[in-house]
């Protein structure tokens, strides 16, 4: 997987150089935020009837069935899909159609991590002049939150991801030790697998910048504030040091395999039981299911840890589809993108095979909670996910340059997980870091 | 010289030892992926690397390279072809012909061109690659196909390369003796030096065939459309299907792909390597 962090290097290599012609370029984009943009509900519908043409950026697997969906319905409508095969591609391509200036989408899928790096100098859409304003009901608050900053509505959630605690319950079993329900007994059940079998851990992490900012928040850090040009940064507030004194010991305690999510070695401990647990977001039975054929019967899944008992929650990972404010056909797409995301029809398609909706109604669903998976051993798992969904804390931001912040964790905080450095000395280092980078982007960065 | 011939070469233990490591060093990811490819995921993920799995799934992988995410694997096959029988085809033509007329003609300027393209070789493709992305999305080229072959057709290295071989390998006299028989400068460079420039053109054509058929980064940064990729990124792309939310591992399909994709190039080189190795030592004795 070495080939991994070297295309993320090139790839950020070519977004930095691009990253001065997207400046240059911003005079277009600057112009089309002007007066008399927008359309009332009627008006969109009226377009989607006429029909065209439009591009639709995405890695979501469930795309195809999405669109095929929308042209019975639309028949006038041509959908032309990419795949950009994930959000780190996605996010390339984009940054380069956006400084060529040339071929792009109508709409596209972005990151709730990455909303804000569009939105602030001006690339997206603010869909309140076309009535979405009025959808806001029907989603999550935490997703909702995510698209709707700074005065304006930036695209529709696609999907969420609260946490939650998946565990492989056969390895539990065999060795005798209680499943945690808190980040204290994650800690000394972590022991007592290890005193048991020195091969297994109840976690990986080697430090991955993901996770750390979900488990942040879940702690009840907001370390990330953004107010216009102004940023403010704050790696050692008091939820934020909560998370770093309970993850320290987590780490000194050596509970954890050094084993990078995603890669080979990863699936092949996650298989063979190597590996006993995994917090991550809603979307990770799909994962498992797909990924861990060994798995299969003994893994089951729980609210995510807490700290004392009470139920708290954070997102990870998901995504939200949006309208760059280049968009060539942009009335169309407003129309297929509120078709994408608010229609049960084109959620239910995207729930089929594994999607975790942002939609209330969804989750409420009786067929949806009642589900009884196979692999996790009959367990009604929507309920315990679906429950997760209540306790995520409100008022999470990322910082607007996300993917850079992202890119250069390993440098800094990453550093606590080999033991070069404490959590607390690593994060200090990835907010000074962060302040340098915010203020050559031109941003007001505070502490 | 004595005890030394070349039909009786004296043995070294040291060069022995240290041929038979470079030689393991290079065979054992070749022989790594033959097992490999071989194996289900499961076995892929849960069997030791260098020897076979549980079961013998090597047809049942490559069947399904050939039908995973709707077979687009051979149009990744087929625009690597593309790629390569364009690009590296009209690299070595250009090349040709450049390398030639500099090496056989006397002109005003021709110092400078050899100053830039000594220059040029010197300036390693990948540093190139963002302003030419700039450059081709002004003219409206990316994410079309000649946003990978027309960089391609440029190869410095090829037309220093030919420059060299041809200046050794096209006597001057043999030239002087066509032009007095009547034969005009076209027909003597088809008919009389390309037939003299064969193992340098070969030479030429192989680095060319390996660059474009391993070329990564140009199409990483032009491309975005997946049914536009070459193999590399095509595969880069199956591997990608391993992470994130939705994700889907495909590591047995990225394996046989991988094996797939070197099969080709390694039977253009066993094919071309004889007059490759005439080419290297043409030249290199003064005759």
């Amino acid at each position: 997987m070495k080939n991994h962090t070297m295309r993320r290097v090139l790839a950020a290599g070519a977004g930095l150089a691009l990253a001065g012609t997207l400046a240059a370029c911003g005079g277009s984009s600057e112009g089309t935020g002007e007066a008399g943009e927008g359309a009332t509900a009627e008006e969109i519908e009226a377009a989607l009837e006429e029909g065209g043409e439009l591009t639709y950026w995405t890695w979501t697997p469930q795309a195809e069935k999405q669109i095929e969906a929308f042209e019975t319905a639309y028949p006038n409508v041509t959908v032309n899909l990419v795949d950009t095969s994930g959000a780190a591609d996605n996010n390339q391509q984009l940054q380069n159609a956006l400084a060529a200036g040339d071929g792009v989408p109508d709409v596209v899928q972005l990151e709730y991590q990455s909303l804000l790096q569009y939105q602030l100098p001006g690339q997206l859409t603010d869909l309140t002049a076309y009535g979405f304003g009025e959808l806001e009901d029907l989603y999550t608050p935490s997703t909702w939150g995510a698209v709707s900053q700074n005065d304006g509505i930036w695209g529709l959630p696609q999907d969420s991801g609260p946490m939650a605690f998946f565990y492989n319950d056969a390895v539990f079993t065999e060795h005798g030790v209680d499943v945690p329900t808190t980040w204290d007994e994650y800690l000394e059940a972590g022991k007592e697998l290890r005193a048991a079998d020195p091969d297994v851990c109840i976690g990986n992490d080697t430090g991955d910048p993901g996770l750390t900012t979900s488990l942040i928040w879940q702690a009840g850090g907001q370390p990330f504030r953004t107010e216009g040009e102004e940023v403010t940064i704050d790696l050692a507030d008091e939820g934020t040091m909560r998370w770093a004194d309970m993850y320290q010991e987590v780490i000194d305690a050596d509970i954890l395999c050094d084993i990078p999510g995603w890669t080979d070695e990863w699936y092949a401990a996650l298989n063979d039981g190597t590996i006993a647990s995994i917090t991550f977001g809603a979307w990770g039975p799909g994962i498992l299911e797909s990924g861990v054929p060994d798995g299969a019967g003994d893994w089951r899944v729980a609210p995510m840890l807490t700290y004392d008992g009470t139920p708290v929650n954070a997102e990870n990972g998901g995504s939200a589809e949006v309208v760059p404010a280049d968009a060539p056909n942009k009335l169309l797409g407003v129309g297929f993108l509120k078709w994408l995301n608010s229609s049960d029809e084109s959620i239910e398609a995207f729930m089929e095979t594994g999607g975790f909706p942002a939609t209330v109604k969804q989750l409420e669903s009786e067929e949806f909670l009642g589900y009884e998976s196979e692999y996790f051993g009959g367990q009604a798992i929507n309920e315990v996910l679906a429950g997760g969904a209540d306790g995520v804390v409100e008022g999470w931001q990322y910082l607007p340059w996300q993917s850079y912040a992202n890119d250069i964790f390993a440098d800094t905080a990453g550093q606590a997980w080999l033991g070069e450095t404490s959590l607390a000395d690593g994060l200090a280092a990835w907010q000074a870091e962060n302040e340098k980078y915010g203020t050559d982007q031109g941003f007001t960065v505070a502490d | 010289m004595a005890g030394y011939s070349y039909s009786r070469p004296r043995r070294s233990i040291t060069l022995t030892v240290l041929l038979g490591f470079l030689l393991v060093y290079s065979v054992l990811p070749l022989t790594w992926l033959l097992f490999s490819i071989t194996k289900d995921q499961p076995d892929l993920l849960g069997s030791f690397g260098l020897w076979f799995g549980e079961g013998f799934a090597l047809f049942d992988n490559l069947g399904q390279v050939f039908t995973y995410d709707g077979g687009i694997f051979s149009r990744w096959f087929l625009n690597t072809l593309v790629y390569v029988v364009v690009g590296a085809g009209g690299a070595t033509l250009l090349a040709t012909a450049g390398g030639y007329g500099l090496a056989k003609y006397r002109f005003r300027g021709r110092n400078a061109v050899f100053a830039v393209v000594l220059g040029a070789i010197a300036v390693p493709g990948t540093a190139l690659a963002v302003p030419t992305f700039l450059l081709f999305s002004q003219l409206g080229l990316t994410n079309t196909m000649w946003a990978i072959i027309l960089p391609s057709l440029v190869s410095p290295f090829g037309l220093y390369l030919m420059w060299v071989f041809a200046a050794e390998a096209v006597p001057t006299e043999l030239l002087e003796a066509a032009r007095v028989d009547g034969a005009s400068e076209l027909r003597t460079f088809f008919t009389i030096s390309l037939r003299l420039l064969v193992p340098g053109i070969v030479t030429v054509a192989l680095f060319a065939i390996v660059a474009t058929w391993n070329n990564y980064f140009l199409p990483l940064i032009m491309l975005n459309d997946p049914n536009l990729y070459p193999l590399t990124l095509g595969l880069y792309r199956w591997l990608a299907d391993a992470s994130g939310i939705g994700a889907a591992p495909v590591f047995h399909l990225v394996i046989t792909g991988a094996f797939l994709t070197i099969v080709p190039i390694v039977v253009v080189f066993l094919v071309l390597q004889r007059y490759w190795q005439s080419g290297l030592s043409t030249g290199s004795v003064k005759q």
